[in-house]
């Protein structure tokens, strides 16, 4: 297999899409479009922790919260998934037992995806064998940037074929790549190769995920669904961190995709303080005032 | 994994509740004629209706001014001109400094007062028009004491007394493009607003009382055309400013002749806005929606002939389509709506016209579904596919929310025909590639040529047409020459 690069690249130009992102912040969300749209963004959410301190302990205790978001509000769905090293997949299945909630392993040499090929395979054969639901994986970014573009598609594909039926998340790591021309082509490059899901940062690097390149990864996934029939779905993750950016999201969503996408089948906020400011803001809605943070728990 | 969509379709799910701009605004139930630094009744002792176009209700009643109450404001200028003119730069910087300053202080009341009185969006006329109209009095109160330095071995004297008459689609930031070069150098000013959006321009009034503008250097009366023409014919008037129609600009024009009056026009327009291959084009998909449905076409530069290369067509329509669907047609001042209202029942059956012809000529019409409001004069945003040179739908200003589109094989193709009209105001270009953006700038007859961008305005940039679409500039150096006497 090899991705062969359309005969003109699709360009992108930096300050338009700074100006349409910008737009979307600018819609006003109130009342109960507010709290149905708070709602969604909580069963979106990737619960994650990515640390080398990561231990079956804290594993456990952050599956407690991804199902017990805060229980005195009645009503509140569960996040969608816990995304975490394959070594505490096991732990992280067994905690969410058939509460529905998804285990997501990071892959692939994660987070530099620093290693050969036929490791990151074994990787993600070994996460998929301790039950991970998805896979998270990174694309070979000094390939891209040295223009082995079919070293990455490859190696998209292999990985894919390694997942069996788990979903694929592609990492593109936006914020090592150089332009917006370059998020576009890794999209497609992604997309092409069996992506189920693109996914912009590991959060290990800074800038992560942004309003503007989410908004390109958005507008690729439609072109390709224009084009192929098929949807894929998209994660933002690293840097959002309050309820109102979360919206500010949602509304780009919406205005790009529409309401296919407006579910954590296809759409995935990868965060860890999110979930609480969230809450923290569904309790206001509710009660009219701010609760101190130390009433939302801390895993 | 992935599946078959049932949809792609923006705009779904997820309803937005409304989102109103609540703050208060007192709108008097009369309003008088502000001359000479007060407020005094018109000697016509006529009145007409002022309402909003979003819900027909009357929102005051404006004074028509007659013939002796322009000819009392033409005097109370020529009188503020001895010392307004005389003072130094520095001294009138002072006070239009201060007048930008409250603008902003008060930019929540002025957006929502301009959006009541003229139907346009509060998310328009608050992150657009009142901001610039701050803007370019800063600017301009930035040039009062610095105009010897802007034409350098020219000693520029101020004019006269300026009679300034300003259209309906951007009633504030009109009323501060005219006011504020003219003050700044030194001239007095008889302003008269459109009859339809009177009332930002006199709540401008309130801002230069506020800001202690000494009396008769700014003097706003309102009225129709009968108080315009006798704005225009007044033998103590030394320059005229002009922005709306050709056909009032061509009245005007022919008026003035011979009266050593000086002249500038801004008048209509039909912008070439051209799209090629190569183009970023979910990028270009933006500019021509912020090109054509930017307050609600009402705008004289409105890129409202689109030009697609033909091998990019498809694209573009499916993705234009696309985005003008996630358009929110409402309530000008709920904070979400994208399109607000037509400004006025005359304006909407000029469109409705226009869209009646389009549809006779047998051109295939698109427009939003979800229809509009009960109340109120809407239209949804429209494009007609496959428009020929030589459809009316391509030639007239039609100043609504409609886009003709045409398609092209060759650059050489396009600049013919983007030339080919009357108008000369604006175009813009949508390319990856510089070489070519550079050659059509100097190729395109028209003031502005905006490049993979569209609708950018400000302060230092002038502003104005070719041909048809007027003369004289406004903004920057430019701009400020059309209100001085340069003569060595």
């Amino acid at each position: 297999m090899s991705f062969i690069a359309p005969k003109s690249r699709r360009s992108i130009d930096q300050v338009g899409v700074l100006e349409r992102a910008g737009r979307f912040t600018t819609r006003s969300i109130k009342s109960k479009s507010k709290v149905e749209g708070l709602k969604m963004a909580l069963s979106m959410i990737d619960l994650t922790t990515l640390e080398g301190k990561d231990t079956p302990g804290k594993v456990r205790q952050l599956c407690y919260k991804a199902r017990h978001l805060h229980d005195s509000y009645a009503g509140l769905p569960t996040v969608a998934a816990v995304c975490v090293y394959p070594s505490m997949v096991k732990t992280a299945k067994k905690s969410l037992g058939s509460s529905g909630v998804k285990v997501a392993s990071v892959s692939t040499a994660f987070p530099s995806g620093q290693s050969a090929q036929n490791l990151k395979i074994e990787e993600t054969k070994y996460a998929v064998g301790e039950g991970a639901d998805e896979v998270d994986m990174v694309i070979s970014r000094g390939a891209l940037l040295s223009g082995d573009l079919n070293y990455v598609f490859d190696e998209i594909a292999s990985v894919k074929a390694a997942c069996g039926s788990s979903r694929l998340k592609v990492i593109l790591e936006t914020g090592e790549l150089d332009n917006f021309d370059q998020v576009r082509l890794a999209s497609d490059i992604s997309m092409e190769a069996g992506a189920d899901f693109i996914k912009t940062s590991t959060g290990k690097i800074s800038p992560a995920a942004n309003m503007p390149v989410t908004l390109i990864m958005l507008e690729a996934i439609r072109d390709y669904f224009l084009k192929t029939g098929k949807m894929i779905g998209m994660k933002p993750a690293g840097g959002i961190r309050t309820a109102k950016q979360s919206l500010h999201y949602l509304v780009m969503v919406k205005e790009t995709l529409g309401e296919d996408w407006l579910s954590n089948e296809w759409f995935r906020f990868g965060a860890s303080s999110l979930a609480n400011d969230i809450l923290m803001q569904l309790v206001k809605q509710e009660q009219g005032n701010y609760q101190s943070m130390n009433y939302f728990t801390i895993d | 994994m992935s599946k078959k969509s049932k949809n792609l379709e923006p705009n779904t799910g997820w309803d937005f509740d409304p989102a109103p701009e609540k703050v208060p605004v007192e709108i008097k139930a009369q309003y008088d004629l502000f001359i000479d630094g007060k407020w005094v009744k018109a000697t016509s002792k006529k009145f007409f209706n002022t309402i909003n176009p979003a819900t027909e209700e009357k929102l005051s009643e404006i004074s028509e001014a007659s013939e002796k109450d322009v000819d009392l404001a033409v005097k109370a200028a020529a009188k503020a001109f001895g010392s307004w003119s005389k003072l130094p730069g520095k001294e009138r910087a002072k006070y239009i400094y201060r007048i930008a300053r409250i603008l902003q202080e008060r930019a929540r009341e002025f957006a929502v007062l301009e959006t009541m009185d003229g139907g346009k969006p509060i998310r328009e006329s608050r992150d657009v028009d009142v901001p610039l109209a701050a803007a370019h009095f800063f600017y301009h109160a930035g040039w009062a004491d610095k105009l010897e330095y802007a034409f350098p071995g020219l000693k520029p004297k101020p004019i006269g007394v300026a009679g300034q008459i300003i259209p309906w689609n951007f009633p504030l930031l009109m009323a501060a493009w005219k006011i504020a070069p003219a003050i700044a150098c030194g001239n007095t000013v008889v302003l008269k607003p459109a009859e339809t959006t009177s009332l930002t321009a006199l709540r401008l009034a309130e801002v230069f009382e506020e800001a202690g503008l000494p009396p008769g250097v700014v003097n706003i009366i309102t009225g129709a055309g009968s108080t315009g023409a006798a704005l225009v014919n007044h033998p103590g008037i030394q320059k005229i400013a002009f922005t709306g129609s050709t056909e009032v600009g061509k009245v005007i024009r022919r008026s003035v002749a011979g009266s050593g009056k000086k002249l500038t026009l801004e008048l209509g327009g039909k912008a070439a806005n051209i799209v090629f291959e190569d183009a970023a084009i979910d990028q270009a998909v933006e500019g021509i929606v912020n090109g054509i449905y930017f307050n609600q076409g009402h705008v004289c530069c409105a890129g409202s002939r689109l030009f697609v290369q033909e091998s990019v067509r498809e694209e573009v329509l499916q993705k234009l389509k696309f985005r003008m669907r996630s358009l929110i047609l409402g309530d000008p001042l709920d904070k979400n709506t994208d399109v607000g209202a037509i400004n006025s029942a005359e304006q909407l059956k000029t469109i409705q016209h226009y869209l009646s012809l389009g549809k006779k000529e047998g051109l295939e019409m698109y427009q939003n579904a979800g229809g509009t409001p009960k109340k109120g004069f809407w239209c949804q945003p429209t494009l007609f596919e496959d428009v020929a040179q030589s459809s009316v739908i391509a030639q007239e200003e039609i100043f609504g929310p409609v886009l003709a589109i045409q398609t092209f094989r060759t650059i050489d193709e396009v600049i013919q025909k983007a030339n080919n009209t009357p108008y000369g105001l604006s175009a813009g270009v949508w390319t990856d590639k510089g070489s070519k953006i550079f050659n059509l700038t100097s190729e395109l007859k028209a003031g502005v040529v905006w490049a993979n961008t569209y609708n950018k305005f400000d302060p230092t940039s002038p502003f104005g047409g070719y041909k048809e679409s007027g003369f004289g500039r406004e903004g920057g150096i430019h701009g400020l020459a059309a209100y001085l006497n340069l003569e060595g």
